[in-house]
């Protein structure tokens, strides 16, 4: 409400937890699956979801919802190779695709039972509906899009940073006296963990006690996206972005250039969107992707926040920049103060220089 | 066909500024506009209307200033206004806020039975995405989120198929009316506000909830007691500790400058090298 900007109530320190809230135990993972594949956000949650339960001396889990078969079970075995301890599963038709009326009974169902502590969704669409959804049937506090997660050992609760805004502040959330605390956590934002696929524990299975002649919302229909010829930024493993610095359409082709002599995506900031240079899908920050490749290249591109929380996760951050007191050079890991329209060209010479040189050695 | 839409008053964030000291936002002069992702459901609501007949409700809980964003609602073409408005509800959380409005909407019932509710996608403050599936869980209807078109509105079965954007597609769903929509942005563009309803909206008696109007039963589960989440500190993002390496070379000529930095670049992250090698066409 009017409030809204200012911390709505300071967090007091020592807290007695309900007895009957303190027997919540245990860090949960939403384990979201489309289409026969996880989505990588969950994995990134379970890495995340390993620290949060150590620290607590406490099980990590996975929750998987689907169809029966293969695919569900794989998944559970999946989530343990990612750092799960155990795994629930509901395997029912009736959760072949997502609907929010199953999968919203299933997860309170599981909760309900077995009573975790914390309880971790990828902020997707899928994610954002179901969280909001089930935190509202169990009546307990989710934080959203948090891009931070630790514990206050002082009482054992979770304290969820996440940005505000539009980015340009942050703000530490707890739940205090109710359980489970919940939190979504969008894609990219934390680390994808090493998998180690000699990791092993066990699934339980749990029931759904749904009919499909129950459910009143209706599937009629699923059209894939068509990704040919998209650009696909989350993922890569290089970027070469370009912001207003450049100046003109036509110098924005350097930024090209560089970007298939490394094989890389090409990004940029909003204004360049804005104005049409490229299309949106390749816009970095807050109204854009996040991504976290091992190395973005940015040219003619100031760092302002918005921009910034969407990159500066990447392993290695080069700047070029004329301004020496350009704020990108506050966070990137090497920097060039320069023009752009001519260290860009350079580099591009330097790496096809040094590709050429390793393929020969080697 | 009866409509609700929800929309929320925010401060225009590209215009906040935080304090350099202080750490504290720097509300002064910042302007107050309509939740941008409301005006897509909003915009959504009034062609039903136009293509179904009905009415539109709009419905906002917030500080008394927030009567503008609902004769801005008014001014675009919707019949009623409502702002739920008390001291008691500050410092409500998603849980708090779905709450007070899911009991407004019952309010709004008793008069004229409600067949949709539509909600902006998120907001550009709180910017949760939780108040619509939680109005939709407290008034048990169905849920459809992420809408990016509404293919029929079927008011004699009372029926509504829409697309939904899911992460790898697109889904198609059919279900049954009284359902909350949320509407994706780039939806619809709004319309103008027309002369007369400019008028109107100066004119309009706003209907002002305060929490006994809004029929709110358990006081305990609205504003800071009904909020289970809590604010414990905002800041702003610390600065990084390490600052850039500026790569410096007696010429400062590009070709030299570029060079070194591929040097110090391989030499801290030999794997690197590899897999540009491996990227690069
Ligand atoms: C709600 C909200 C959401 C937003 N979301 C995003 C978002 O998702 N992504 C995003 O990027 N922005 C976003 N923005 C916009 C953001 O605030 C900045 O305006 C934007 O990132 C700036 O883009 P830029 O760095 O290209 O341009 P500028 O800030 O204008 O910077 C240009 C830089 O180029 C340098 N330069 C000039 N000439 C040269 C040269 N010859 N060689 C080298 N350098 C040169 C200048 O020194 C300057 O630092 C958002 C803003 C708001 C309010
Ligand atoms: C810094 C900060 C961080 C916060 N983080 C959280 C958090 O992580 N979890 C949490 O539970 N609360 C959080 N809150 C509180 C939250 O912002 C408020 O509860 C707010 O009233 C509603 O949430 P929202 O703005 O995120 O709305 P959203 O859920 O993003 O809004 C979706 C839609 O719901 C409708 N709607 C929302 N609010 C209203 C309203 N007042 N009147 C009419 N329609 C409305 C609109 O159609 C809107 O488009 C936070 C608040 C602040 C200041």
């Amino acid at each position: 409400m009017s409030e809204t900007t200012e911390p709505r109530k300071p967090a007091r320190k020592k807290v007695e937890l309900d007895p009957k809230l303190a027997r919540y135990k245990g860090v949960w993972v939403f384990v979201e699956h489309e289409r026969g594949q996880v989505h990588p956000v969950s994995w990134e949650l379970m890495g995340e979801g390993r620290k949060l339960a150590d620290k607590l001396g406490v099980e990590l889990a996975g929750v998987v919802m689907g169809a029966p078969g293969e695919d569900t079970r794989t998944f559970c075995h999946q989530a343990m190779h990612h750092g799960a301890d155990l795994c629930y599963l509901i395997a029912d038709e009736v959760l072949r695709d997502y609907r929010n009326e199953p999968f919203t009974k299933g997860m309170t169902d599981l909760v309900n039972t077995w009573q975790p502590e914390i309880l971790l969704i990828g902020a997707t669409t899928l994610g954002r509906d179901l969280a909001g959804s089930v935190a509202t049937t169990l009546k307990t506090g989710l934080t959203a899009d948090c891009t931070e997660l630790a514990i206050d050992m002082e009482n054992r609760s979770l304290a969820a940073t996440r940005p505000t805004f539009g980015g340009s502040l942050l703000c530490t959330i707890v739940t205090l006296n109710y359980r489970p605390q919940m939190a979504t956590v969008r894609p990219r934002v934390m680390a994808m963990p090493k998998r180690d696929e000699s990791r092993t524990g066990r699934i339980v299975e749990h029931p759904l006690g749904m009919i499909e002649t129950a459910i009143i919302t209706k599937v009629l229909e699923y059209i894939p996206d068509n990704l040919q010829g998209k650009p696909q930024l989350a993922f890569a493993d290089i970027i070469v972005s370009g912001g207003r610095g450049m100046k003109k359409q036509e110098n924005f082709q350097r930024i090209w250039d560089l970007a298939k002599v490394l094989g890389a995506e090409v990004g940029a900031t909003r204004p360049i969107v804005q104005a049409g240079w490229v299309e949106a899908d390749r816009q970095v920050g807050q109204s854009g992707k996040t991504v976290r490749p091992k190395l973005y290249i940015a040219a003619g591109i100031s760092g302002a926040i918005q921009h910034r929380v969407g990159m500066e996760d990447s392993d290695v951050i080069i700047a070029i920049n004329s301004d020496p007191n350009a704020p990108i050079f506050d966070f990137a890991t090497y920097g060039i103060v320069g023009n752009a329209m001519v260290i860009v060209p350079a580099l591009t010479d330097a790496f096809r220089q040094h590709l050429s040189t390793s393929r020969m050695a080697g | 066909m009866h409509i609700v839409v929800c929309i929320k008053q925010v401060p225009d964030s590209a215009q906040i500024r935080v304090h350099p000291v202080t750490n504290t936002i720097m509300r002064q002069g910042v302007p107050a506009i309509v939740n941008p992702y409301d005006l897509y459901s909003l915009e959504e609501a009034l062609r039903l209307k136009d293509r179904y007949g009905g009415r539109v409700t709009v419905l906002s809980m917030g500080p008394p200033q927030a009567e503008t964003a609902l004769r801005k609602a008014i001014s675009f073409g919707a019949d009623e206004a409502i702002l739920v408005t008390d001291r008691a509800f500050a410092g409500s959380d998603t849980l708090a806020t779905s709450y007070a409005l899911a009991s407004a909407i019952r309010q709004i019932e008793k008069d004229i039975p409600v067949d949709l509710v539509f909600a902006g996608k998120q907001t550009i403050d709180g910017d949760t995405a939780q108040v619509g599936p939680g109005i939709a869980k407290r008034l048990d209807m169905r849920l459809l989120t992420y809408i990016s078109k509404i293919r029929e509105l079927d008011a004699l079965h009372g029926t509504i198929t829409v697309e939904r954007r899911a992460e790898g597609g697109v889904q198609v769903l059919k279900t049954k009316l009284p359902c909350l929509v949320t509407v994706l942005e780039g939806t619809n563009e709004m319309r103008f506000a027309t002369m007369n309803n400019m008028f109107r909206a100066a004119r309009y008696p706003l209907k002002v909830w305060n929490k006994e109007s809004a029929g709110i039963e358990d006081l305990t589960k609205i504003g800071l007691k009904g909020s289970p989440t809590i604010v414990s500190k905002v800041f702003a993002p610390s600065p990084k500790a390490v600052k850039a390496e500026i790569i410096d070379t007696e010429s400062n000529q590009p070709k030299d400058l570029v060079v070194t930095l591929l040097a110090k670049l391989f030499t801290k992250k030999p794997d690197l090298a590899h897999d540009i090698a491996k990227n690069a066409p």
